[in-house]
């Protein structure tokens, strides 16, 4: 089956989960991941986003980038609710290398639609070994 | 001599061997993802903290900004530079290497 017929059929419905490993400004993965992941979007599919090792940076608040030149687009990750990606896993222990707490982090949230649009975070934070079990739940994983 | 260092120090080995090989006077200073070397707390925090005698310190401002790391949680002793502080340094010393 091809994978157009495969998104498009009833049932048809994968796993997708998209690595995050960089951090933000130095390369351009970050950004490419995001889009992807908006670009996805429409074709409804269960998707998560996995934050480990330097991608943990990606959601780190208070980013102002005005000095260097680039465009800040992390703003855009509390925005991803909206389009309905809302498991965002994120390891502790990448958090705990890096000097980081979950307090760090941007408030991303979503709103339940099967609980009265009540507003909750689309942040889980995971264990290493939790993350490798959401790893291997997934029908197709895209690394970034 | 200067040493600039642009890449994380958790995902490359740029800043360690940058480190194994500065000699004692001279001037680190770290740029783009290489300024995530200079946050307090991290798992490499410490071996930052034990070169701060013999080398200078230095991170780029624009680059911390960018990643949300604000002044209070850099390692006691690093210095903060804006891009003229990157000339100045770049001017005082005769070598720069770049880390790359």
């Amino acid at each position: 089956m091809s994978m157009e017929e495969d998104l498009s059929s009833d049932g048809g419905q994968k796993k997708f989960l998209y690595v995050n490993r960089r951090a933000p400004y130095g390369t351009i993965y970050a950004l490419e991941s995001l889009e992807v992941v908006l670009i996805g979007a429409a074709f409804d599919q269960d998707v998560s986003l996995a934050f480990f090792d330097d991608g943990v940076f990606q959601i780190v608040k208070g980013q102002d980038t005005k000095e260097i030149g680039m465009k800040n687009f992390s703003p855009t990750y509390r925005a991803l609710g909206d389009y309905e990606v809302t498991k965002l896993y994120v390891e502790k222990e990448s958090l705990e290398e890096r000097g980081l707490t979950p307090d760090d982090l941007m408030e991303i949230t979503y709103e339940d639609e099967d609980d009265d649009w009540a507003e909750k975070p689309s942040v889980r934070l995971v264990s290493r070994a939790e993350l490798s079990e959401v790893m291997a739940e997934q029908d197709v994983i895209l690394s970034f | 001599m200067l040493h600039t260092v642009n890449k994380s120090p958790f995902e490359k080995s740029t800043f360690d061997s940058c480190l194994n090989h500065a000699r004692p006077g001279d001037a680190v200073l770290l740029i783009e993802d290489g300024v995530y070397a200079a946050v307090k707390g991290t798992a490499v925090a410490g071996r930052v903290a034990d070169m701060n005698g013999e080398l200078s310190l230095y991170a780029l401002g624009p680059d911390l900004s960018a990643r949300g790391i604000k002044d209070a949680s850099l390692i006691d002793g690093i210095s903060i530079v804006d891009y003229g502080g990157f000339v100045d340094l770049v001017a005082e010393h005769e070598v720069s290497q770049a880390w790359l």
